[in-house]
């Protein structure tokens, strides 16, 4: 066990690593910095400002000279500041890293506890009304595009009905139910968006576990319906869901750009495409750093589920097998 | 039953005045937050809406476009001996200007306003490893010669002709602000705009910042310490919603009061939501400075002749794009100088749409006609042309496939290649690498020269770094020489002869082909009156104390 988490550990240590690299690498392949685009826009800034600017902030450097003097501060715990906001990075991005998990925590719960039960018993009533019911909002979850059904949302319960605020953030002196009326609606718009993945999902792998031969024999033993699905199919059929769950783990922590947009919600999602568009190298390696290692250590966790769910999985299997 | 109508009519009065008097808040959508706080760095309009409550530089731009005290008592002049040229301590033909600040201006925290402050900006600005955006505003400050307390005088170390407003000159607060410049490097990140930014002392407008949701919203709170007139509202939050459609959104269902122009939908954009909600709310539109245009690439050996550019200015119908497109809130431009400039030519040459001699013009030029509908020259060289701009602006994607259908009529050619505005911009046009046209937008101020985008030495190369802004590659000494007048020669009649005669001289070469000014749309509450777009940099809320709801 010792071993297998070691090894592990290094591997995603090394992938880290790359993805660090090629992030940095890309985002130097751009062409044009934010002072190219403040010259559009400041009538007054000359050019020698701008050739002024782009000194002070290392604009003029090569991106490798400027990938070794970001990875050297790093590793020293140094991640600087951020160029955008003028704050230091852990300053930006932990209260945005907090609304993220506010925002996609009751969300990943909630299409957890509404996908569990009705892929279940979707699978169980395979081909009959419910399922198809199922099936269809499923699709339509998977399908609608997130931009349009927000605002679709935000029309319709706070503009038509006036229910609920449009916007996610409530004024700067709201309580905390004033705060939990605002997360209404985006966390039931990405939740709707959500939970079809985990259903399909959750549908799959009930209905192959279904056709078992431990469930007919089971059933065979005049098991009940809700014996049946709780403590036969539903162990069996976690282990696909429980690798989506690990591959959106990384999203607790990186958020969701359009909603985040759409909600005037400031999470880590638009932190971050803000910060690749801006240049702000400090900000956004540390944004994709948190993403890239949150969702590294979700697989090693859904390694470890894969054991504690499965006996028969050994680690030592995962690791050669995988 | 006279009385029950006069106590009804009474009490309706009374209920509606007490809903006025309640509603003292008004929630401000923009669609931009702003990076940081602080005056000097990140100039960004959305910031600047922000600052105009909270903050009063020593002189702007009024709604007239013309230059205004607002912290000063009265602008330099040289009648009055409070400016004068001189000769610097360095040798050089200089101007020195003199200002008094308002005697009643405190900070937020009652610590008055003095030239101790003034110094200090001047400390900040002119070290470039503090890394202020205009610095080359602050280099051209040789020396400050304090007089009192309140009084000041700059030594410029070049004379200009727009010597009587300093806009660029944003006061920050000695008082608390100068522990943190001790390292002009760091002081970017140890300001206290950045540490503590709802510190009154700050802040010296009607409002001072009060509450930041970063990344959301502003809260701003009347300034206890505010001199001028008491501002009608309470409270004020400015509220960043950066989707478009969310932000009309929360206009309709009342999560905030107004979209303000400075900072939130195009014109197109605004217009559709008038269509649907015209009654609920005021709409104004104010035309500005934002200058469409389409810059041409003069060494394509096309462009190099003169005749053609005229004959695209002249294929194509701007009135009807301005009509059709903008319901006539977008005007056409003739020329880069907005006609609410004071400096404006209305006698420089206009190119109206007559696509019969834009066809005259092309077959002079030696472009005649094929069957396929495009020109050829002698050498059977099509009449074609790339234009490009910014990928995903709906409205210059929309203007673009209508000038490609007009340019088509008088038989050129054109081929659409868009690109992100982050190639676009930092690479394409910045480089130069544009080969026939490239539509994009100007940012000006009034009586703005245009030294960086006409003048020969500021055409980008990699000799120079790819530094100014000249993209069409213009050269023309003429040209040279008038934009050095219209800074130097400052007596009224040199000063106009020259920015006329380069209208002229722009409109007669045309590197440029003129599209529209752009306008800023602002859709209001029905009830909010005082607010007065001024249609460039300098943002309504610079007047935020004349606002108010009114019946």
């Amino acid at each position: 066990m010792a071993a297998f988490l070691a090894r592990r550990l290094a591997q995603s240590g090394l992938i880290l690593f790359i993805v660090i690299f090629l992030t940095y690498w890309l985002m130097g392949l751009m062409p044009g910095d934010p002072i190219d685009l403040m010259v559009q826009s400041n009538p007054d800034l000359t050019p020698a400002d701008a050739a002024r600017l782009k000194a002070l902030y290392g604009l003029d450097q090569p991106i490798i000279t400027r990938f070794w003097n970001w990875l050297t501060q790093a590793l020293q715990g140094d991640f600087g500041y951020s160029r955008l906001f003028g704050q230091p990075v852990w300053e930006v991005l932990w209260p945005r890293l907090v609304n993220t998990l506010i925002l996609m925590l009751p969300v990943v719960l909630l299409s957890i506890v509404i996908a569990v039960p009705l892929g279940l018993l979707a699978a169980r009533k395979a081909y009959g009304w419910f399922d198809y019911t199922v099936n269809l909002a499923s699709f339509a979850g998977i399908s609608v595009p997130p931009f349009w059904f927000a605002i679709l949302m935000i029309i319709g319960f706070a503009v038509t009905l006036n229910w609920l605020p449009a916007s996610a953030a409530p004024p700067g002196d709201a309580g905390l139910m004033d705060h939990l009326r605002h997360l209404i609606l985006p966390v039931a718009t990405l939740t709707i968006l959500n939970v079809g993945t985990y259903l399909r999902f959750m549908r799959a792998a009930s209905l192959q576990t279904l056709r078992q031969d431990y469930v007919r024999t089971a059933l065979a033993k005049g098991v009940s319906e809700t014996r049946l699905l709780t403590h036969h199919v539903l162990r069996n059929a976690l282990l696909p869901l429980v690798t989506i769950i690990a591959l959106s783990f990384g999203s607790l922590f990186s958020g969701t750009l359009i909603i985040e947009t759409i909600f005037a919600w400031p999470g880590m999602g638009k932190t971050i495409y803000d910060s690749v568009l801006g240049n702000d190298y400090n900000l956004a390696m540390v944004g994709f750093l948190l993403a890239t290692a949150t969702t590294l250590l979700g697989n090693i966790l859904a390694d470890l589920c894969y054991g504690l769910l499965d006996p028969r999985i050994e680690l030592e299997e995962v690791k050669l097998g995988g | 039953m006279r009385w029950i109508q006069l106590t009804c009519l009474l009490l309706t009065f009374i209920i509606s005045g007490t809903a006025w008097a309640e509603n003292k808040r008004l929630v401000i959508g923009i669609s931009q937050y702003p990076g940081s706080l602080h005056p000097a760095y990140d100039s960004m309009m959305a910031k600047s809406y922000i600052l105009g409550m909270t903050r009063r530089p020593i002189s702007v731009y009024d709604a007239n476009w013309e230059d205004v005290c607002l912290l000063c008592t009265e602008l330099p002049d040289f009648d009055k001996g409070t400016a004068k040229y001189v000769v610097t301590e360095s040798g050089k033909e200089g101007i020195a200007v003199t200002y008094s600040l308002d005697p009643k201006a405190v900070w937020g925290d009652g610590t008055p306003i003095t030239t101790r402050d003034v110094m200090f900006t001047w400390e900040v600005g002119a070290n470039p490893e503090s890394g202020i955006d205009n610095f080359e505003f602050y280099r051209r400050i040789e020396k400050i010669e304090v007089i009192d307390d309140k009084t000041f005088t700059l030594v410029m170390n070049r004379r200009s002709c727009d010597y009587q407003g300093i806009p660029g000159f944003t006061l920050l607060p000695s008082h608390v602000d100068r522990p943190y410049s001790d390292d002009p490097r760091e002081y970017q990140n140890r300001t206290l705009y950045e540490k503590d930014p709802t510190n009154p002392a700050l802040w010296y407008g009607p409002y001072r910042v009060s509450n930041v949701q970063n990344g959301q919203s502003i809260t701003l709170v009347r300034n206890e310490r505010w001199w001028g007139k008491k501002p009608w509202f309470d409270e004020i939050e400015i509220r960043a919603i950066e989707n478009t459609a969310a932000l009309t959104a929360n206009l309709l269902s009342g999560d905030i009061d107004m979209i303000a122009g400075e900072s939130g939908l195009t014109t197109d954009q605004a217009l559709a939501f008038e269509r649907r909600h015209g009654d609920d709310f005021q709409f104004i539109y104010k035309q500005g400075l934002v200058y469409e245009h389409i810059d041409l690439m003069l060494e394509n050996p096309i462009l190099a002749d003169v005749r053609v550019r005229r004959a695209l200015l002249q294929g194509i119908d701007r009135d009807a794009i301005s009509q059709q497109l903008f319901a006539g809130k977008q005007p056409v431009a003739h020329g880069s100088v907005n006609p609410l400039d004071s400096v404006y030519n209305p006698d420089a040459p206009r190119y109206d749409f007559d696509p019969e001699a834009a066809s005259r013009l092309l077959e002079e030029a030696g472009w005649t006609l094929a069957s396929d509908g495009v020109r050829r020259n002698a050498e059977g060289e099509k009449l074609q042309l790339e234009l490009m701009t910014t990928a995903g602006n709906k409205t210059r994607e929309l203007v673009e496939q209508v000038l490609q259908s007009q340019w088509k009529k008088i038989g050129v050619d054109v081929r659409i290649r868009n690109e992100p505005a982050r190639v676009f911009f930092g690479e394409t046009v910045s480089k130069r690498k544009f080969t026939g046209m490239a539509m994009f937008a100007w940012f000006s101020s009034p009586k703005h020269i245009p030294l960086t985008t006409l003048k020969s030495d500021q055409i980008p190369n990699e000799e120079n770094n790819w530094a100014g802004q000249n993209y069409t590659g213009y050269a023309k000494p003429e040209m040279d020489q008038l934009i050095e007048d219209m800074d130097l020669k400052c007596e009224a009649d040199q000063n106009q002869a020259a920015w006329d005669r380069m209208q002229e001289l722009y409109a007669t070469d045309l590197p440029v082909l003129p599209l529209y000014y752009r306008a800023n749309p602002y859709i209001l509450p029905k009830d909010l009156k005082g607010l007065v777009p001024t249609g460039h940099q300098y943002p309504s809320t610079l007047w935020v104390e004349n606002w108010h709801r009114a019946p």
